[in-house]
């Protein structure tokens, strides 16, 4: 009867999302009245879990990487064995991609992109962003057994006393068709998708050459490179870097727009960021009146004092 | 290689949005509506088999008869044939389950769907297709390559791409990098003439439950106005996003 949670992890370390996650269904299972239950995949120590209300571990090691139909399955094996009615995923790559094989596998109603705990739980019903951020839509799931994606940064960390049990489980796994051939990733860097600060860049920086201070302010903040969709169209950046509607969302705590003028594409994409920073010389900008913040000026005058600042503030801070 | 394209009709981003019968229906009043981006760019790379490959290209819409432009749009494009199921999309288990009905009568390969359609973004239909008919599934695609029954194709991961070889028939959640946005096609005159003439037909619905229902829409809180800061005085941005926002 408890509430399950896929809890992902990287290198056997958990991701934020997962914190968040596990701290969303502590939420529910509150509501509820009942215990959490979380799933993780060959992870070795995961009591990290318990000071987010985890109660249970289930770790998965007869699974390799990730593989959606193949975690999809032992998620849905975990739920039937915890007789869990509500099972809780991130809004990570991964968990967008087995959510809907879980939902059908568990015959479950599934509503991603939720932004707070559940208004109520009898009728079960979830507030979601539709309409690429201009909207919010409530939504009842009305199966027995509900799946929910919480989107990233929307709900926080809530931190709770408890220690979580964990047990080995292993679930009856099928092969799969799909077999990893390459991974490209880059380590070093923070991804746009854990990131709580995003630095993103536009056409205003006139050319690939002047990245550097982009970089540099990332660094300072210890943010995530991104860009607009000019960008990555004319080839100064990679497209896995461009953000909006058509490229990466960014749900950051904190977005810091320079030389983007704020097109609807771009800003549809970047509004579930809590904070938005513009800095753009030109005062008319559309970004201005999405943003919470704006330096009206010459982004190669303000980027690299700004960093000067930064640093100051954080060897003060540190 | 018989290839379905799913379609979705969605308002244009950047009509206003609006809602109607007290906030619990989405107001189509003065609204442009088009193709779904994501399922655009699944078009377009669908063309490319055609073209190269020889493949068939059907797409597919659930919806009323007010979506049929969409589809027309479409076959300007260069889609085949076009099939609607006579239904209104109530939510994304109930349109996959009618999709499935279409890719097992239609006997499809391939079929590539949108990773989200841009109104409901739910994110749901190519996955809960793909697990309805027991397909592959490559979700967030930028990349894919057909070579007789075997699949190549690339999906975005948090902070990277991962390549997978995988094999027909698949279901692929698309968008922008299976073809790149200059790709795209704008209908020209001609196949605007030759989509008249192309089979458009009507399928009437098989028994699908919905598993969700929305019950209300709410807009944002109207957002307050910029705070500006001058370029001269950086220390105050700083001391905001520290002080006020507590971003830092």
């Amino acid at each position: 009867m408890s509430v399950l949670v896929y809890t992902e992890s990287e290198q056997g370390k958990f991701k934020k999302a997962a914190l968040e996650v596990a701290s969303y269904a502590k939420a529910v299972a509150n509501q509820m009245e009942t215990t959490v239950t979380a799933i993780t995949f060959n992870t070795g120590d995961a009591s990290e879990l318990g000071n987010y209300g985890v109660d249970k571990i289930l770790n998965v090691s007869n699974a390799d990487g990730f593989n959606a139909k193949i975690y999809a399955d032992a998620i849905k094996q975990a739920a039937e064995k915890e007789g869990a009615k509500v099972v809780i995923v991130s809004s990570s790559a991964d968990s967008k991609y087995l959510a809907p094989l879980l939902a059908v596998g568990l015959n479950a109603g599934y509503a991603s992109n939720v932004v707070e705990a559940p208004t109520s739980t009898s009728p079960f019903t979830v507030k979601r962003t539709a309409f690429t951020n201009k909207a919010f839509n409530l939504t009842e799931i009305t199966t027995d057994v509900k799946v929910i994606g919480v989107s990233n940064n929307a709900f926080g960390l809530v931190e709770s006393t408890g220690s979580a049990a964990a047990e080995n489980f292993s679930p009856t796994l099928a092969a799969s068709n799909i077999s990893v051939a390459s991974v490209d990733k880059a380590t070093d860097k923070v991804s746009i998708a854990d990131a709580e600060i995003v630095v993103s860049g536009g056409r205003g920086l006139k050319g690939p050459e002047n990245w550097g201070m982009i970089e540099e302010l990332a660094s300072v903040l210890g943010a995530a490179t991104a860009c607009s969709k000019p960008v990555s169209d004319l080839g100064w950046r990679p497209h896995s870097e461009h953000v909006g509607q058509t490229g990466k969302p960014v749900a950051s705590n904190l977005y810091i727009a320079i030389g983007i003028s704020g097109a609807i594409q771009h800003l549809a994409g970047i509004n579930a960021s809590k904070i938005k920073v513009v800095i753009n010389t030109d005062a008319d900008a559309p970004f201005f009146k999405a943003a919470d913040y704006g330096v009206v000026g010459d982004a190669f005058e303000v980027v690299p004092q700004l960093i000067e600042k930064l640093k100051e503030f954080k060897a003060q801070n540190a | 290689m018989k290839i379905l394209v799913c379609i979705s009709h969605v308002p244009d981003t950047t009509s206003k949005i609006n809602f109607a019968e007290g906030d619990t229906k989405f107001d189509p009043n003065g609204v442009q509506f088009v193709i779904n981006p994501n399922d655009e760019f699944g078009l377009t790379r669908a063309m490319w088999f055609k073209e190269k490959q020889g493949a068939s290209v059907d797409v597919a819409n659930v919806g009323g008869p007010e979506t049929e432009p969409t589809l027309r749009k479409a076959l300007a494009i260069g889609a085949d044939s076009a099939i609607r199921v006579n239904t209104a999309a109530t939510d994304g288990f109930a349109v996959a389950k009618q999709l499935a009905k279409v890719v097992q009568d239609g006997g499809y390969d391939l079929v590539i769907a949108g990773r989200e359609s841009i109104d409901y973004n739910g994110g749901m239909v190519p996955g809960m297709l793909a697990g309805l008919i027991d397909a592959n599934f490559v979700n967030n695609c930028i990349h894919l390559e057909i070579d007789g029954d075997n699949a190549t194709a690339s999906r975005e991961i948090d902070g990277g791409k991962e390549t997978v070889n995988t094999s027909l028939p698949l279901v692929i959640g698309g968008q922008k990098g299976l073809v790149e946005e200059s790709d795209l096609r704008i209908p020209n005159m001609r196949g605007i003439m030759m989509a008249r003439k192309k089979p458009l037909m009507i399928i009437e619905p098989i028994d699908a439950n919905a598993e969700t229902a929305s019950v209300k829409f709410e807009k944002p809180a109207p957002k307050g106005a910029v705070t500006l800061v001058s370029p001269d005085n950086l220390d105050e941005l700083v001391n905001l996003l520290h002080n006020e926002a507590k971003v830092i």
